[in-house]
This record gives structure tokens, sequence and C-alpha cells, in this order.
């Protein structure tokens, strides 16, 4: 049947900024659908707040709006492009939200919902609809009870008995949920959880924890076809979110019985709920009784269904897109094969293995433990033929300085409790030689799992034993391989260097060949290249002879190393077919659009490691490779790549090295006569002391070599110092500290420049709304600068220019600059980064000119004037990035900026003047800004005197002022004083519990966080109550409230701003 | 212990791997199947008797081996070719190891193959004659018993998978079936029973003097190894039955039921084996999963000169997979509705069959 002929523009709504529980994935669906759809020849409209992304390139969709994911907002898009559809089961529960929200609105009148009908999302998302609907079915899920107050919640637990997982109704990833086992713990978790709510209904699941967790990728189309596209298995029991969890793919202890029970069932569901496209389906599946409970619907593609896709290289966005036109699955070809139909259930013949990355790192104050709230910012996936290979590729691909399972101490405690550190710790437990069957019983992991483990252990003590002799045995070797040890990790083991492992492989002509991932398990002949590597025969794989360009990618999602460098990355994998070079990709994390396998000509799903990387270039023979692009990952690897021979394109090894290495980038400074702070370089506590004494205190201190700021601290006295050292040396053995003047009350400009050798163009000055000392990645930023004389511009741009020049950069550089205003207007250089930062493509996006893939072309040896470039100073409108944070999903964490990056995504706010497009980005961070209301203030003594004309701007705009008694005083106008938290009730926290609080401008007052202000923060973070934690932000908010005031918010699209 | 095992296959390659299950030597056809669960079912699947099976999936044995998912009363498979197995299995049902249970049946496992590599290799030069040595043996005797092996075409298997003498397995009822024994499968009876009606298992040779004495009302050619060709007998049987009561065919019961009506059949080059077939129906364009295992298929083309039409195809090649008579109650699938292992999405076969059964029933009264 073909599709529906009354469908013609189709708007797409995307799902904001990147942030726990909502990553990459959904920008690979977006980006899937607007191409799915434009092959079927319908005209395609997307809204996305995320500048960050491939969806909200202008090439991707015929019409791009960055604007706000409200509903308010999208409806004037659908009024302003008269588009017959919306499709928003490719933008996560935001999507969903926003479609509920149009309907409610009446904004969907004569407007079709593609994919899930408005009633199905209702019938999945309210925990009683989804119940009555489950019983109709007559499938199992867990006794649930929605209740809207504590005391309907204690009768429900009265019903279905402790232990219970409580959770609130519609939000985000679990956000807010819990397990409750006793009263006390119970009665805490709903007061939290029914703040959180969206709908203020908070969930009494009756408890599965301990039951194996097995999700189905479920297809259906309009004729009622229905396929699996996988199923998988949560290595990690019921109780962890399966964001958290490690899943492998397909299921490993499943029966064919309990294979088919499961995937009746979900056939069963998506029949039931009418949805024509992809759903994922959550199971409990009792390891004994093999009796099973529904858990989840999720009637939408998923972060599942983008590791399923990536999984089997059966496209689920793009095939759901596809019917939800009204075409059938067997219309549809399997992209793969190109021969055979899309209805279909991929076979497998590899294992696949996820593993989550967490931020644990950036938060110090959290313990880590895992459970049914996701914490992780992303993931990596590893392909292999066994278990073992799998996981212990996905280890290594997860760039967490950790090459292997490694022996970590560890309580019983901790195997009881999972943290992030689990799977290490198992692993030690076992080499300690703990039963597997108490193991399992302990942890809740199957005993299948654990066991692969000791495999693993058995294998190192066999290689121990053996010793060094061992490299020679050929069969010996390769089955070693096989379990997928790394050089290094068998240099570990046998106390030699990675490169004499390496070596004794070579010898004897052992390495890697790369199988493909086809969809079929080889039944058919597949097209598509997608390989992984693994060792079960020599290769045999036939390489073109074309020229051809690698690219290296940037590996899970982080905070510090987000979507931006994935962005990229597939630009220069586009920009290399534009010239019709071929491209390799190398990556690892299945939730991106650089691993989606028609980015690049071949795609190897790889982990980012020397060995891993160069077995890949050894058997391409590429004529360059990238590492500009895939963020500290790449140019890490950059040396050993440059000392292997491979050829790195653009901007020099030696040059990357040149500005990492301080006393060699001093020289060139000196040389060009462009200012730096002072600083000094520190191998221990008292050279840092030294250096910290002679240029005075506050000092930046940081570790050399590391992204995102991090363990980047502004340090006060000795003692701070002191604390800092010890830190600091858990985080970089190799590199020095570094020791900087912290450069207070200054201006931050972050530039993005592109050079050909020759000449330079900057792309962009971004002006920073928080000052110097919070990380760039964490502060808002606005294109053009607003405050910036142009005397100090000229300055930048010619320092750039020199800088770009002297370094030989060939391709991106970004560099930022501080102006310390106090007492006349100087410019400081930072630091400079000769690579693509975070920042290309929301800067691509402000000026309408994609950089990165200039930047590629130029590797290539194209000049900056063979391209039309406008000056950024030019443009008409004014674009605000806002960045946004996890510190709701981190339990514990306190939302004070500082020189270590916090923030997991961005959003760009875009309009005519910096009011509204800062108004836009803010709501566009759910930092919904008031227009009446109380403001609360409360700011650090250091603040007092600036906080006078905040106040006074604030009382012109009509609102109500309260604050503390120090605060107001230092206000001088008039003004309510409340009590601080310390100071007893009634105090500021009862004015917030109680909804009196529209906004909040609170700065901290020092270091520890345990105080009144943490407190205050905390609760405006888990209250959504809109807040800002610096002066710098205050002053932009009221800017923005009084532009918002004016009028309403109008839509643009960036087609026509490019206009 | 891990024992040395040997593959051999007709086109002179040696595989060396590890030995599980049997301490012996067998020769048989070698093919693949896709299916990423059901090993218990698939090797006591007697449609694989002749024939030895390699599992694409690398990981096997996860779960254990429970007798309750037994297709038949023992292995059927001659030898089961992976790539790793698993000797710790995690499964409630579990009651022995995968190596433990072929080595109950002789039969002899060689995992630590490129089971991808071998695939390849049968996808291109399609299915062939091998050997699986779980002993001490040279590569010349190897070779030699590979020679000796008969080709699967031109084995009678049927004969050594049918039942000997008719079997009840569930009494009379309102309405019976005899289900004509070519290798059927625990799970095809078991759907029957579920129907409420009565089974009996008869011999492959049963004539159709003997069905008829036995009073039933209709017949079910069973699934089975083998070429189809080889049993002629079966093909009279149904001609004679033919207008006297509904017959269904599954598998190899499609295969005879063809010839019976003048159809041609071919082997195919290394045949559908899987769980993941697609089969679109005609008439409502809707698509099933089926469950799949089969090396010869009805000429599509032969079909135009026969009282049959086909209502099914499959969409990965177009070949046939659900044939009807135009007008007797005939009809029948080349796929497995009965499942085990695979999905279950074309159980309604049983019902339709049983429908068949009761409405002609009506009618002739």
């Amino acid at each position: 049947m073909p599709k529906d002929e009354n469908i013609k523009k189709v708007l797409i709504i995307g799902s904001g900024p990147i942030q726990i529980g909502q990553a990459a994935e959904f920008d690979y669906s977006g980006s899937q659908a607007c191409k799915s759809l434009r092959e079927e020849n319908i005209e395609t409209v997307l809204v996305n707040s995320n500048p960050a992304t491939i969806q909200t390139d202008i090439e991707t969709a015929d019409k791009v709006y960055v604007e706000p994911l409200t509903a308010e907002i999208v409806a004037k898009i659908i009024e302003k492009e008269q588009v017959d559809a919306i499709l928003p089961t490719m933008g996560g529960q935001t999507g969903l939200n926003i479609a509920v929200d149009l309907d409610k609105m009446g904004a969907l009148d004569g407007i079709k919902v593609l994919g899930s009908p408005i009633q199905t999302i209702k019938d999945v998302e309210d925990r009683d609809l989804f119940a009555e609907f489950m019983d109709r079915l007559d499938e199992p899920i867990p006794k649930c009870h929605a209740v809207n107050s504590l005391e309907e919640a204690f009768e429900a637990v009265e019903d279905i008995g402790f232990p219970v997982i409580v959770r609130p109704g519609f939000t985000l990833g679990g956000t807010g949920g819990g397990i409750a086992n006793n009263k006390k713990e119970f009665e805490e978790i709903v007061i939290h959880g029914l703040d959180m709510s969206f709908n203020d209904q908070v969930l009494i699941d009756e408890s599965v924890l301990g039951w194996q967790e097995i999700e189905y990728e479920v297809m259906r189309d309009k004729n009622d076809s229905c396929i699996i596209v996988c199923n998988m298995e949560n290595v990690d029991a019921m109780g962890i979110h399966t964001g958290e969890s490690i899943v492998v793919a397909p299921t490993q202890t499943l029966s064919d019985e309990d294979n088919q029970k499961l995937r009746n069932a979900s056939i069963k569901i998506i029949k039931a709920l009418g949805i024509q496209g992809g759903c994922n389906i959550q199971f409990a599946l009792h390891p004994e009784t093999r009796e099973y409970k529904v858990i989840e619907v999720n009637p939408r593609v998923s972060r599942s269904s983008a590791l399923a896709s990536k999984a089997t290289g059966y496209s689920i966005a793009k095939v759901s897109s596809k019917i939800a036109l009204g075409m059938t699955l067997d219309e549809i070809r399997n992209d793969i094969t190109k021969e055979t139909p899309a209805s279909f259930e991929p076979a497998v013949d590899y294992v696949i293995v996820k593993f989550p990355r967490w931020p644990f790192d950036k938060f110090k104050t959290s313990s880590g433990e895992l459970g049914v709230q996701m914490q992780s910012t992303g993931e990596v996936m590893a392909i292999g033929r066994t278990i073992e290979e799998a996981l212990q590729k996905a280890i290594r691909s997860l760039d967490i300085d950790q090459e292997a399972f490694e022996y970590v101490d560890y309580t019983d405690y901790n195997l009881e409790h999972a943290t992030d550190q689990r799977m290490f710790q198992i692993y030690s437990a076992i080499k300690d030689g703990r039963d597997i069957q108490e193991l399992a019983d302990i942890t809740k992991i199957s005993p299948f799992f654990l066991n692969k483990i000791k495999s693993i252990v058995d294998c190192e003590e066999e290689i121990q034993k053996q010793g060094k002799d061992i490299l020679k045995d050929a069969k010996m070797f390769r089955k070693i391989k096989q379990f997928g040890f790394s050089d290094k990790r068998l240099a570990q083991l046998l106390d030699l260097t990675e490169d004499e492992v390496s070596e004794a492989r070579h010898e004897i002509n052992l390495a890697p060949e790369y199988k493909m991932v086809d969809t079929c398990a080889a039944e058919f002949e597949a097209k598509t290249p997608y390989y992984y590597g693994t060792y079960d025969s020599p290769s045999n794989m036939k390489v073109s002879d074309k020229k051809k360009i690698a690219v290296i990618g940037a590996g899970p999602i982080r905070i510090g190393q987000g979507i931006e460098f994935d962005y990229c990355c597939v630009h220069a994998a586009l920009a290399l077919k534009d010239e019709n070079v071929e491209t390799i990709l190398i990556n690892n994390n299945p939730e991106t659009v650089s691993t989606d396998y028609d980015i690049s000509d071949r795609l190897y799903f790889e982990p980012l490691t020397k060995e891993d990387v160069l077995a890949v270039l050894e058997l391409e023979k590429p004529d360059g490779v990238i590492v500009q692009f895939g963020g500290q990952t790449s140019i890490n690897l950059a040396e050993s790549l440059s000392e292997a021979g491979i050829k790195i394109l653009g901007t020099p090894f030696e040059s990357i090295d040149m500005v990492e290495d301080r006393e060699q980038f001093t020289e060139v400074l000196n040389e060009l006569g462009i200012p730096q702070a002072d600083y000094g370089i520190a191998n221990s506590f008292d050279e840092a002391r030294d250096a910290a004494h002679s240029i005075g205190f506050p000092v930046l201190v940081r570790p050399s070599y590391v992204l995102g700021g991090r363990a980047m601290e502004i340090v006060y006295d000795d003692t701070e110092l002191e604390e800092y050292m010890k830190e600091a040396v858990k985080v970089s053995k190799e590199h020095p500290i570094l020791v900087d003047k912290f450069l207070e009350d200054s201006i931050e400009l972050d530039v993005d420049a592109l050079c050909d050798g020759e000449e330079v163009y900057v792309c962009g000055i971004m002006e920073h709304i928080e000052e110097a000392g919070i990380h760039s990645g964490d502060s808002a930023c606005v294109i053009p600068p607003q405050s910036v004389s142009k005397e100090i511009i000229n300055q930048v741009e010619d320092y750039t220019r020199k800088l770009a020049l002297r370094l030989g950069v060939v391709g991106l550089i970004n560099i930022q600059y501080a102006i310390k205003v106090d007492p006349e207007p100087k410019l400081y250089i930072i630091e400079a980064n000769p690579r693509a930062s975070r920042t290309v493509p929301f800067v691509s996006k402000a000026i309408g000119i994609p950089i990165a893939k200039i930047a590629s072309k130029i590797m290539l040896g194209a000049k900056l004037s063979d391209f039309d470039l406008v000056n950024y100073a030019d443009i008409k409108h004014v674009a605000v990035k806002e960045s946004v944070f996890p510190f709701l999903k981190i339990p514990d964490s306190d939302s004070v900026l500082g020189p270590e990056m916090k923030s997991t995504g961005e959003t760009m706010g875009i309009d005519k003047n910096f009011g509204l497009a800062y108004y836009k980005s803010q709501l566009s961070a759910s930092n919904n800004l008031p227009t009446e209301g109380k403001i609360f203030i409360s700011v650090r003594d250091l603040d007092k005197p600036k906080i006078a004309p905040i106040a006074k701007k604030a009382k012109e705009l009509g609102f109500d002022l309260i604050a503390t008694k120090g605060t107001a005083e230092a206000a001088d106008v008039d003004i309510e004083i409340i009590r601080k938290v310390s100071q007893g009730s009634p105090n500021i926290r009862d004015a917030m519990l109680n909804g009196e609080v529209a906004f909040l401008i609170n700065t901290p007052s020092g270091k520890q966080s345990a105080d009144d202000g943490y407190i205050i923060r905390r609760l405006a973070v888990e209250l959504g109550i809109p807040y800002v934690t610096t002066i710098a932000a205050a002053n932009a908010v009221l800017k923005a409230i009084e532009e918002a005031s004016n009028g309403e918010l109008a839509v643009k699209s960036l087609n026509e701003y490019a206009e | 212990m891990i024992r040395t095992a040997k593959l051999a296959l007709e086109d002179g390659t040696i595989l060396e791997g590890e030995g599980f299950g049997a301490e012996t030597v067998k020769a048989g056809e070698i093919v693949f199947s896709t299916s990423m669960t059901g090993y218990v079912a698939a090797l006591t699947d007697p449609s694989f008797k002749g024939q030895i099976l390699m599992s694409t999936y690398p990981l096997e044995g996860n779960y254990g081996v429970s007798p309750e998912w037994y297709q038949s009363e023992g292995i059927k498979a001659e030898a089961y070719v992976v790539r790793q197995v698993c000797h710790e299995p995690c499964h409630p049902k579990s009651e022995k190891t995968l190596s433990e249970f072929l080595e109950e049946h002789d039969v002899p496992g060689i995992s630590g193959i490129d089971t991808r590599s071998l695939t390849l290799k049968i996808r291109e030069l399609g299915s062939m004659k091998a050997v699986v040595a779980n002993v001490d043996i040279s590569d010349e005797e190897l070779l030699k018993i590979l020679e000796e092996q008969p080709r699967l075409e031109d084995m009678n298997l049927v004969e050594k998978v049918t039942v000997k003498e008719p079997k009840v397995l569930q009494d009379r009822k309102e309405y019976n079936v005899a289900v004509l024994d070519c290798g059927v499968k625990k799970n095809i009876t078991d759907h029957l029973i579920a129907q409420d009606v009565g089974v009996t298992l008869v011999p492959a040779t049963t004539s159709a003097q003997e069905i008829l004495d036995m009073d039933v009302d209709g017949v079910l050619v069973s699934s089975g190894p083998g070429n189809p060709e080889n049993v002629e007998k079966i093909q009279d049987t149904i001609k004679e039955l033919a207008q006297k009561m509904p017959i269904a065919g599954i598998c190899l019961g499609q295969q005879i039921i063809s010839l019976a009506f003048g159809a041609k059949i071919f082997k195919m080059k290394f045949g559908h084996r899987g769980s993941n077939q697609p089969v679109q129906d005609l008439k409502t364009g809707r698509v099933y999963m089926t469950s799949q295992n089969h090396s010869f298929s009805i000429d599509e083309e032969s079909i135009a000169d026969t009282d049959l039409e086909i209502t099914q195809i499959n969409l990965n090649d177009g070949t046939p997979e659900a044939i009807k008579h135009k007008t007797l109650p005939i009809s029948c699938i080349q796929y497995h509705p009965e499942a085990g292992p695979g999905p279950h999405d074309s159980k309604v076969f049983f019902d339709t069959f049983v429908n068949t059964i009761k409405e002609y029933k009506g009618n002739k009264n």
C-alpha cells in the first residue's frame, strides 16, 4: 500500500538539549526521519532548540527552526508553516509531551499525528490508563497505584507491601524516583516525587527488584504486520535503570520458549496500541519462575532503539518514519542488503555489549550509587564474537584510562549496592576466589554473565602462568585475542610494554579481521560496509585503492566532550563525500549520527585506542587521518598515529603539542606579543605553592592535557592548594599541573577561527555571559559580543590571526581570551586549542556557515578564498548559547558553576536582539523566566556592591523582591526581608515550597556547599524554580524579561535568517 | 579437557576446533540456521536428519537443555557446529549442558569454528557434504568418510524417522486427524491436540485405504527430512485421499502434496533455515515472521499447469510459501506454524485446518 497522499508537509519535533536520559540518540533518529521522509518527497520542517545537532543543519530538513520546545512555540510553527502532520515520536519524551500539550491546546485540529496516536501516548504515559489498558489486554504489570498525596500513598503501600518503587509521573529518565524499603524512606521519596512530577502524580509500584530486565524493539505497520528488530538483556537486574545497565544484545539467557513468550506479548501490545512505527517494551522476567511483567512501553524511538539499530544495522527511525507515512514494511527496502525488504527480523552473528559512561568524576560529592534514576551521560557499544571479547572492547572504548577489568577495592556492601565501579568490583571479587553463585545472590546478576567475567579472570591467570612465551604460540595468542585482550592489557599482565606485545603480535602476523554487520547473519549479500574487528580468522577483506581519509570519532558522550564533536565528525565525512574522497569513520558511540552506516563509506565500530585504530588504518591505508574533530579522544591519538607513519591531516601534531606544552606555548606568545596571565608549572605541592606565591592567590590550577576543565579549580590559599594537589595527581599521572593567575572579574571571550596556513577567518567571537572562572562550556555566550569595545575586538582578531598562522593551523582553532576590566580593559589569552571546539556547531548556526565542513576541505588543500564567507559581526540577529545541567539527576550535587565543566548540553536562542535571544535560550533550557511575581535575592559579600542596580531594575519591571538581611541592606531599595534556612521558620525554604518564589538570584559564598546557599539552590533545582548563580546572569535575565514582556515571542527559521 | 576436533568439507577444507558432545565421527550435509534461540528444538527436529547443523549465532548452550523443548525423543541432526559453546548454562529448566546432551545422543559437536566464514562459503557454494570428527583421525580418513557419504537428495531419510506403528496421541474425539509422520515435530502434534481433535500418528508408508479404514476426518502430512521425491508412496496416498477428506501439509508435507498434484520441486542452493523469514499473505498483504527449515522448494512456474495456487510467498526470494488446491480442501505451507524454535505468528494454520475439517464433515452429513 503506498503512502498517504494527503500528507505533503510534516513537522518533526526534536528533543532539545542533551541531558541525562535524552541524548544524541534523538539527533540520530530525527536526522534519519528527515532523510527518510524526504526520500518519499515529503516537505519537512524541523524544530529543535539544540544547535549541536545534525538535524538542525539547514541541509537536513526543508525548514529548520532553532526555537524553544514548548507547545506555544511549536503551535506557532505549525500555523506558520501550514503543515499537514506532526511526527513527535522522534523527539524522545520531549516530543511526546509537546504533542500531548498541543492536543490539549487545540493546536492539532486538522493536523495528523504520525506514529503514535495521542490516545496511545496517554495510555502508556499515565499509569492508571496504562494499568487499565494492560488489564484489558490481560498482560501482567507490577501492581501499581497512582497517588496524588502522601495519604493516598500510604494506602497504596498497604495494598502492595514493601519494597516498593516510587516514581513521579511524566518526567524524563525516571527523574526523582527511588526504592523504599520502609515507611521512613517511603515518605521521603513520595514527598520528593510529588514535587517533581509534571502532573503532581506519584506512582507506587510493586517491586520486581532482582528480576531480569529484558527489552524488545517492535515495529508495526498499518497492515498489522509486526516484527521484532532486536531483543536485549540487561546484565543488571531490575532496580537499576536500563540506561545505567550494561546491556547485551541479543538476549543470552532466554530460551526460545522465554523469547517467544515475550515476543508474543510485545506484538500483542503494539497491535493493541495501534502504533504505526517503532516501540520499545521493557519486561521484568523472574529468574526462576519465568513469570513476566510488562514494565514500560515507549511508543516512540528511544535510546534503546538507537542501540538496537546500531546493533543490528536495521534503522528503526528510518523505517518508522516511512511507516508513519502509511507505507508498509514489505514496501520498504532493507538498506543494508538492498535486496530484501524491511519486513524481516534481523539475525545477528555477534554479540553486542553496551556500557554506560557516568559523570561521577565531575561530581565528587555523589556516591556513584546506581538506581532507578538515570545518571549516565553516554554509552559505548562494542561488538565481538564472544561476550568476553565484546565486554573487554567496551571497557577500553569508555575512554576512562582503563584498559580492561582492573582490580579495585570493594566491600560486600558495594557488591550489593551497585555503583559505576561494580563490574570492576565483581571482577576483583572473582579474582579473590569468591563463589559465582554467592556473587549472583548478592549482585542479582545472572551467573551466566559472572561466569563470563570468570573466564576472563581464568584466561588472565593462564597468561601470567605461561609468561611471555605465550606470545610466540600463534594459536594461543589468537585465542587470547579472541577473548578481547588488548596488547596494552597483555603488556600489563606480562610486565612488558604495549609496543613489545604489538611487535610480538606482528611477528606472527596476527591482526584483526573485520566482520560485517549485515542484519542477516551472512544469509544474504550485504552492500553497506559496516564492520567490527575480531580475531576469528586471518583477514581477507578487500579494501579499495581510491583516495580515502579516516575520521576518528569522539567516543562516548560525557561532560566536556559532547555531541558537538560528533557533529564535527559527521561534517568531516560529508565534506569528504562532497570532494569525492572515500571516508572511513571509526567510533564506538551507538547513539550518534556519525555511527549511522550511511554517513561514511566504511564504518568501523571499534574502541578508539591506539591498537584498535591503528589496526584499521594499517588495513585501509588511508591517505590521511583527521583527528581535529573527535575532541580529546582523537587528539590524544595524534602522537601515536603520527609515530606510526600515518599522515595527520591539517594542523600537524607538533602544533597540538606546542599549545599543550605550556613552556613552548609561552615562548610563542612572547614572540607574538600576546599577553597571558602569570603562571607556573608544578609537579608537586611544593612547586605549586612556590608558583602560587610568586603569582599571588587566587590561582587557577589544572592538569595539562585534559578536557572539559576536568579537575580544574580556583584556589585561594595554601590549604586549598594542598587539598587540590592530592586529588590532581590521581587525575593525571604523566602530565604536570598548571598554576595560573586567576583573572578575577573579567569578561571571557571564545573565538573559533579557520586557517588555511596563509589566511585566517575569524568565524565568531562569543562573549560569555558569566565571568571568567566559570568553565567556558558552562557559561552562556552570545554572538556578536554585546559589551566589548571595537579596540578589543580588533585586538582579539589580530591575536587570533597571528597565533593561528604561527602555529601552522590548517583547519580549526579555538582560543579563549579574558578581558580584565579593572583598572582599564586589558586582553589576555587564556588558552588555545588547534582543533574543533564545542562551540563549532553553535557558531556555524549563528553565522549560517558550516565551518567544520570548510575546515575539512581546507585540510584537503582548499583555500579560504574558495569559500563565500560572511563576517560574524555583520549578522542582523543575535544568537545566545545556554548550557544545560544535570543537577536534578545527580543527587546532592550543587548547582554552583566553577572552572570544572558540569553541563551536559546546550540550547540556542536566536532572535533580533539580545534580550529575546537570551530569553529563548533560557526557555529552551527549562529556565522559564517569569514576568511577574517574587524574586528572591541572596548574594555573597563580594557581589553586594553590584546588587543595587539589579534590584532597582527588577523593581522597575514590576517584581516584588525578597532577600536575606545582608543582601537587602546592600540592595538599597524597598525589599522584604526573609530568614535564612538556618535562622528558623518561616524562612526562604518555606517560601519556595509554598510556591511564592518565581525566580532566584543566589551567588555562592564559598567552596563548601553544605550551607544555606546550597539548600536554596538544590531546592530550586528540584522544584524547577528558575535561578541564576552569578551577577552577570542576573543582569542578562532582567534584560531578557524586559524584552519578552514587550510582546509575543516570534518564530523564524534558520532558512529565513540565512536569507 | 579440551579435545581437538575436525570439520572437513566436500571442497577439501579441513578446519580444526574444540570437540564437545560425543567422541565420534558423523557425516551429513552441512547447513546453517540463523535462529538466535532454540538449539534444543532444532537439534531434535527430525527434519535435520542427514544434516550437520551449524548455528550462525556464535554462542550456543547458554540456557542449557530441558526435555520440555525436545521436538522428538532425541537429537536428529548428525552433528553440531558452533563458534562458542557454553558449559555453564543458566536457566531454571536446564537439566544438562549442551555438551552432555550431545554426548547422551552420540552426536559430536565442534566449537571454535569461524561459523560466519563457513556460512559465507555455503552461501556461495551451496550446501555441501561435511564430516565432524571428535576422535583422533587422519585427514585422509576423514576425506574418505566424506567421499563415501551419499548425497542428501539421494537418501531416503523419512524411513529413518517415521513411526513404525500407528500411535494414538489423543483418543478419538468428535473430529479425528491422522498425521502422516514424515518426521513430525512434537509441537505439530501438540498444536493438533490442543485443537481438541483425536490425533493418530501413522507411518509415512501408510496406504490411503489404511487411513480410510481409520475413519479419520482429515490428514496432515508432516514436515520431515530429505528429498520429497524419494517418498513417492506418500504422493499416491495423497492422490487417493484428495477427493475424500481435507488434507494439510507442513514443509516436506507441502512439497509432497505439490508433487502429487503435478508441481515440480527443486533443491535450493542453501535453503531457508531460521526464525526470521518474512512470508506475505497475497490476499491481505500482511507479513508474518516464520520459522523455516527446508532445502527444497516448489518451482513457482510449475504451479501454473496444476490445480494448485500460491497463496503466500517468501519476501526475500519470492519462493512459494503456501499453496492451496483450487477446488479441494487441500492447503499446505512451507514454513513451520508450530514454531519450536521460532515465532508463533502463524499458528492460525491449525485453526484453519481443523475448521476446514469441521466444515467438510458438516457439508458431507
